[in-house]
């Protein structure tokens, strides 16, 4: 497993404030990997630190086996980087922009650039200060794709686009993958980062708070559980593992909802099979489920059950 | 109620917050620059006795007259003391003023910040109304402060008053000028440029009319906002109403540029956005290309501009040959040394004017670097292959090569249009090459430039503020009567003089501005960016 980036432990304060607090990231050379978190969270600062625009205060930080702060302009030739905030030159039209980062990375394929400009519908021939943000993502998402790259960092990349676009942006980002091809995505858009990543890390308040793939991540979390019994079950107190009981009579029966730790689950289901059951719904937690566990950790602290969950 | 100027009184109040550091500064300073202009002179020459020759001599002196304009009265100790600041100081005035209007308007539209209040509770000419009340209410009190301050000094308190009009009429009229050119331009840059070329033009018309012989075009002063500012002649007839010239100027360009916002859309000027090339030229494929393709149309007006200065003072060495009927005159070739004494004390002067001017594009280009940051295009860029001491290289060499470039073509027109007017072929190459040994100088300033963006990037003024030291210690230093230990701090003043070229300062100034860059490119490379 060849690593395309390795963070640990990394530390960066601006004055008094402790934007990355000992972070770890790994990234895998060629999957698509999910860097989640809220505004603040120092998403950000990461990729300027892996783009040795900030110097790390602490920590040990690889990116496709340099260091970022040392070899910067020969790593920048093997990645295309989009930032979260795009910002044009005013007098430059869009397709300068594109050619003139194009070469300075080293070139791009003319025939890529015009099929993207064609698939991102966008007019090359605007002067930079007359693009909206949408249109100015567009041009530095062109730039990036449009070059031949091994690692593509993301930050927030598709902000501004419209729906249609995001699809098409996810589609350019699955033909990435299938040519190998790694791909750090900032994001908080969590439905993007579940359609799209193969790993993701949830970043708080300057930490990964978790890291894995959504499986894995799923597994950490609880499994909501919404069955048609025939009779109400009995004895619930007793089962370790099961929150949130919401027990509702219907005409036949009666229906039961709950929130299950994932070790608990065996013992849920023999449970319930003792009251007869009619139907049995479950659903896997979503990203969304997991990112607001941590989110909402940041203002109310962490009650016992969950504690208990992790 | 809610109109177009509904929501006025909030950006005005927001300008001020914003403001709230550079207005006060500003206006200490040209209020203090008044006061120690008028003390310090009253010091040296306690009455007008003592006075009188040197007003006369200053009189005398075309080159100096084109510069600062002329002693209106040379019986009046008052108005021998404030030549020197009269147009210089309402131009410089007009500076603040166009800076300040600029950017509560364009500039913020352009940065889209307009739009957000725009959005909110806020008229469509508000923004235009708190911009000219903001810059016209700091116009007043700093001329009003400055005529104090003048008072202060010991001048008397109708001529300071005028003085102070005056200042406030030049500053009234470029906030017009500027609230024009906000409404053509689509950038603040390009509308901040597009005033100054305004200022810069009304400069050298009153600098012609006033160098001009007596049957010559002396009127020429008064198609110029800076010459209606000197013809008030503070402490020389007090002319009150001619101040009101600059404020109908500014009433009627104001009014223009109320009539253009009413007719465009935000964000948008009247010189429309064309579509541009799909693709980039094969030129533009390093740091180098993009800097000068960015400073492209600026170093273009600047080139311009230094064309016809040269033209300009070279042909005003005519009247040195009208000043030698003059007793005073007489006397003053004697000491310098007979006619090309007298020729090369015209040039010397005019020759340190175009390094200091030039240094304006300097500072300003090597200040495109911070610019750069704060925009985020240098985050782009230095995310690419290009490195850190390459993309400022790329930048000093536009600035750098841009400011040897205007040496070279002013040298050029300066030579030439001297050469003719004097009747003497040789003129064209010991000025030429004089103009070219302006540039370590200049140099030197752009490297402090370059190293203060490196070590304290968050103070970028530092430039300006330097390059304001050193021509304040060029004026008033020696009234001040400062040690030339002081003195000697100002790059300038180790500019080898006309005839007379010395190797060693000019050598040991390129060393400096190597070894200013070295520390800039080197600090740079070690701290953050942005920072």
């Amino acid at each position: 497993m060849v690593l395309a980036i390795d963070v640990q432990g990394l530390v960066k304060s601006f004055g008094a404030t402790r934007a990355l607090d000992g972070l770890d990231l790994t990234v895998t050379s060629g999957e698509v990997h999910g860097f989640l978190g809220p505004n603040g969270a120092g998403k950000t600062t990461t990729l300027r630190v892996l783009l040795g625009l900030l110097r790390p205060d602490a920590g040990s930080v690889r990116l496709l086996d340099g260091d970022p702060w040392r070899d910067a302009t020969e790593l920048h030739r093997r990645l295309a980087y989009v930032p979260g905030d795009v910002s044009l030159w005013p007098n430059l039209t869009g397709g300068e922009v594109i050619d003139l980062l194009g070469r300075l990375r080293g070139g791009l394929d003319p025939a890529r650039r015009a099929r993207l400009l064609e698939r991102f519908d966008l007019d090359p021939t605007k002067k930079g200060r007359t693009y909206s943000k949408g249109n100015r993502q567009k041009v530095a998402l062109v730039a990036a794709l449009a070059s031949d790259v091994e690692l593509l960092l993301l930050d927030e990349p598709t902000s501004g686009l419209d729906p249609l676009m995001e699809d098409v942006f996810r589609r350019c980002i699955d033909e990435e993958r299938e040519r190998g091809r790694t791909v750090l995505l900032s994001s908080h858009i969590l439905a993007e980062a579940e359609a799209l990543c193969d790993r993701v890390t949830i970043v708080r308040n300057g930490r990964a708070a978790e890291s894995g793939t959504l499986a894995e991540l799923r597994h950490l979390t609880r499994t909501s559980i919404t069955a048609e019994l025939r009779t109400a079950p009995t004895g619930w107190d007793g089962l370790p593992g099961v929150h949130d009981v919401r027990t509702e009579p219907r005409a036949d029966g009666v229906q039961v909802q709950c929130d299950v730790d994932p070790d608990h689950f065996d013992d849920l289901l023999r449970h319930l099979a003792g009251s007869g059951v009619r139907s049995l719904l479950s659903r896997p937690p979503t990203l969304e489920q997991l990112f607001l566990r941590h989110y909402r950790s940041d203002t109310a602290a962490p009650d016992a059950e969950e504690a208990g969950a992790r | 109620m809610s109109g177009p100027f509904t929501g006025t009184g909030h950006l005005v109040r927001l300008a001020l917050r914003r403001d709230r550091v550079l207005v006060p500064v500003w206006i200490a300073v040209f209020a203090l620059m008044a006061y120690y202009t008028a003390a310090a002179t009253l010091q040296v020459y306690p009455d007008i006795a003592a006075l009188r020759p040197y007003s006369t001599q200053v009189n005398a002196s075309p080159a100096l007259v084109a510069l600062y304009g002329p002693v209106w009265d040379v019986d009046s100790l008052a108005s021998g003391a404030v030549y020197k600041i009269s147009a210089l100081g309402a131009a410089l005035v007009a500076v603040l003023t166009m800076i300040l209007t600029v950017r509560h308007t364009r500039a913020e539209e352009e940065a889209g910040r307009l739009e957000l209040l725009g959005a909110g509770v806020v008229g469509r000419l508000a923004g235009l109304t708190a911009s000219v009340v903001v810059a016209s209410a700091t116009t007043v009190v700093l001329g009003l402060l400055s005529a104090a301050g003048l008072v202060a000094a010991g001048l008397p308190s109708t001529g300071s008053l005028a003085f102070g009009l005056s200042w406030i009429s030049s500053g009234l009229a470029f906030v017009g000028v500027a609230a024009v050119t906000a409404q053509l331009a689509s950038g603040g840059r390009a509308a901040t440029g597009l005033a100054a070329s305004v200022l810069g033009v009304s400069y050298l018309l009153r600098a012609i009319g006033d160098a001009a012989r007596p049957d010559g075009p002396t009127w020429v002063s008064w198609l110029s906002p800076v010459g209606w500012a000197e013809q008030v002649r503070p402490y020389a007839g007090d002319r009150f109403g001619i101040a009101l010239a600059g404020v109908a100027f500014a009433v009627a360009t104001i009014a223009a540029a109320y009539a253009l916002a009413a007719r465009r859309d935000l964000g948008a000027g009247l010189l429309a956005d064309r579509p541009g090339p799909p693709v980039a030229s094969p030129r533009l494929a390093g740091p180098f290309a993009l800097a000068l393709r960015l400073q492209r149309g600026v170093l273009i007006a600047w080139t311009v501009a230094f064309a016809v200065f040269g033209a300009v003072v070279g042909s005003l060495a005519n009247s040195i040959e009208s000043m030698a009927d003059s007793p005073s005159a007489r006397e003053a070739i004697t000491t310098l040394g007979g006619m090309s004494g007298l020729v090369d004390a015209f040039f010397s002067v005019e020759l340190g004017a175009s390094a200091l001017i030039g240094s304006i594009w300097l500072v300003q280009s090597v200040n495109r670097l911070r610019g750069e940051e704060t925009a985020q295009h240098a985050e782009a860029l230095l995310a690419t292959g290009v490195g850190r001491r390459r993309w400022v290289l790329a930048h000093v060499a536009v600035a750098a090569g841009g400011a040897v470039w205007l040496l070279l073509v002013s040298g050029t027109t300066i030579g030439l249009s001297a050469a003719a007017t004097l009747h003497d072929r040789s003129q064209f190459g010991r000025l030429f090459v004089a103009e070219l040994w302006q540039a370590p100088a200049m140099l030197v300033l752009g490297g402090l430039t370059v190293a203060a963006f490196g070590l304290v990037p968050r103070f970028a003024a530092a430039g300006w503020a330097l390059l304001v030291t050193f021509l304040l210690l060029q004026e008033l230093g020696p009234l001040l009567k400062l040690s030339d230990l002081v003195l000697d701090l100002s790059p300038y003043r180790h500019t080898p003089r006309i005839g007379a070229f010395d190797a060693v300062p000019v050598v040991a100034l390129a060393v400096v501005a190597l070894a200013l860059l070295g520390v800039g490119l080197e600090s740079f490379r070690r701290r953050d960016v942005p920072a």
